[in-house]
């Protein structure tokens, strides 16, 4: 195994004081690897990166227990503005571009954690990665198409050399083609560059193509784990996950069975 | 039709002056929500720190000029540090309160220091100044006022398009969420504005105080005219902030040249009545860009 760039450690959050969402979440990310957390909606995927981050707190959520380790310094419930300084990255679900910037001022943006350094070099980079973006960059973020968008906040994290990049939901609301297109990227992007990335994802398939390793959650906890084969190999999450069938056909809606359910889970 | 010339000179001119002001006010207003009710005291302390510095300190106009605004945006900084900093969070109203705190405390301090007497300035313009085209004479405060707006908007047009920081700036106004994801500091940003803010409320404050004398009086409630011209030109837009400022101007000149001097600060608020019923957004309010 190789060097642990960030661990995770039993850590539970709460928003509001009341709502447990993650109920003793562990996982850990090898440097340089793509680590996929599957899952459905509300399993708290979204809440593990947050915590990360630090975004919980304009949300008033906070990490109550436990501990979150990145390059061997503990670091939750730190401010963003820290988090960000040492490279972690979060691109947020829904893609939220700055509307009103245009695509080269919305990637602009993503030198904040290093003001001041030259930048051109590397929006030459993101060009290379997203040439779509290109013939776009003089216009408003806001008129552009949602696969622009996604290449444009990808872009954008990457203007901050990120040590740890986490997608959350990157193929949210896009055409399948696109979807492939962006995933293509993701992976080359591990590959240039050797960036760690998390990758959340509803579309396990596709995950489970470029990652090398992953976790399902559920319920705010972690129920599964192994590397990108084992779980595409896996039966349950065949059949929950990636809609097939046991014997790995895609299976019709008149086979299933409630009581068929291996697994619950709960 | 001279007199119409001479009018409408003066007017874009003090209109432009309004609109600058009402800049500060707008991007306070855009980065962190905040109604500052306290921009006329900001713009009076302004004009008042500068009589000081020329009065009671002697120092040459320019010097004087510049440290006032220097004074100012530091002045902006601390009072976001040390006033609205703590009420991060807590609810937009408890917020807009604390900016009528401030504005009674900055005026109670002028009325202490000072009292409410009209002050004027030496007259420090040279007569060199004013401009004479064909038979209109444009006096050299106004030609002062045209050169100053004029190469504050360029510099802060620059400044919101080119460099980082004011790029870093829009993007907290755009969507803060996303700014801080990316590690924009949010919090900078705002002591920024209002830094700018204060720096642009104290020029005007100046200029508005060589052209009517300096009374915190007047001064203060020539910064609530920031509230006509920021609704009229839509409360999110800078761009709109001058126009409204130079149509505000205008009205203003306008009315008091040929209707009656007494209603020049009430026919703007009138207009703005009717251009409300038309465009409730005002003129160039943001038109929300949808995707669905």
């Amino acid at each position: 195994m190789g060097e642990i760039l960030l661990q995770i450690n039993n850590i539970s959050v709460v928003y509001s004081d009341v709502i447990r969402v993650l109920k003793g979440v562990s996982l850990s990310v090898e440097k340089g690897h793509i680590v996929s957390l599957l899952g459905s909606n509300g399993a708290g995927k979204t809440t593990t990166l947050k915590a990360v981050s630090s975004l919980l707190k304009p949300e008033n959520g906070e990490v109550t227990d436990g501990e979150i380790i990145f390059q061997g310094k503990n670091i939750q419930n730190q401010a963003p503005e820290h988090i960000t300084r040492q490279g972690i990255i979060q691109v947020l679900e829904g893609r939220q571009p700055f509307k009103y910037l245009t695509i080269e001022e919305n990637l602009r943006v993503g030198t904040a954690t290093r003001a001041g350094k030259p930048y051109k070099q590397d929006l030459e980079m993101v060009y290379n990665y997203f040439p779509a973006l290109v013939a776009r960059r003089k216009s408003l973020a806001g008129y552009c198409s949602g696969g622009e968008l996604q290449m444009l906040v990808i872009g954008r994290a990457l203007m901050a050399h990120p040590q740890l990049l986490m997608l959350d939901e990157p193929s949210l609301g896009l055409a399948p083609l696109v979807v492939k297109e962006i995933f293509q990227i993701i992976k080359k992007i591990n590959e240039d560059q050797g960036a760690t990335i998390i990758l959340v994802e509803q579309n396990a398939n596709m995950a489970l193509q470029v990652a090398h390793y992953g976790y399902v959650m559920e319920n705010g906890k972690i129920m599964m784990e192994g590397t990108a084969k084992e779980l595409s190999d896996n039966p349950d999450v065949k059949e929950f996950y990636l809609g097939m069938a046991a014997s790995g056909i895609a299976k019709s809606y008149k086979d299933v069975k409630s009581y068929k359910r291996r697994k619950r889970w709960l | 039709m001279d007199f119409f010339l001479q009018l409408l000179v003066n007017g874009v001119c003090v209109g432009l002056l309004y609109g600058i002001s009402a800049m500060g006010f707008v991007m306070i207003f855009k980065s962190s929500s905040v109604l500052n009710f306290a921009h006329g005291e900001l713009l009076a302390l302004g004009a008042f720190f500068f009589l000081a510095l020329i009065t009671w300190a002697k120092l040459p106009v320019l010097i004087a000029f510049i440290l006032t605004l220097v004074g100012c945006f530091i002045l902006g900084f601390l009072i976001e540090r040390f006033f609205l900093r703590p009420l991060i969070g807590e609810k937009l109203i408890f917020v807009i309160m604390l900016t009528v705190g401030l504005a009674a405390m900055f005026k109670g301090l002028i009325l202490l220091i000072w009292g409410g007497n009209l002050h004027t300035y030496p007259d420090f313009l040279p007569e060199a100044m004013a401009l004479k085209l064909g038979s209109i004479y444009i006096a050299p405060v106004y030609s002062a006022t045209l050169v100053i707006s004029v190469l504050f908007l360029v510099l802060f047009g620059l400044f919101f398009k080119k460099s980082s920081q004011g790029i870093y700036m829009r993007s907290v106004a755009d969507n803060q969420k996303a700014a801080l994801s990316l590690g924009v500091h949010v919090r900078r940003v705002f002591a920024l504005s209002w830094a700018i803010a204060a720096l642009v409320a104290s020029m005007s404050g100046i200029v508005l105080g060589i052209i009517n004398g300096v009374n915190v009086h007047d001064l203060s409630s020539i910064g609530l005219k920031v509230f006509p011209v920021v609704i009229l030109g839509g409360l999110d837009s800078i761009g709109g902030a001058i126009i409204g400022g130079i149509i505000i101007g205008l009205l203003e000149t306008f009315t008091g040249g040929y209707i009656s001097p007494s209603l020049r600060d009430v026919v703007p608020y009138i207009v703005l009545v009717f251009i409300l019923l038309v465009k409730p957004y005002g003129l160039f309010g943001l038109v929300e860009i949808e995707r669905v």
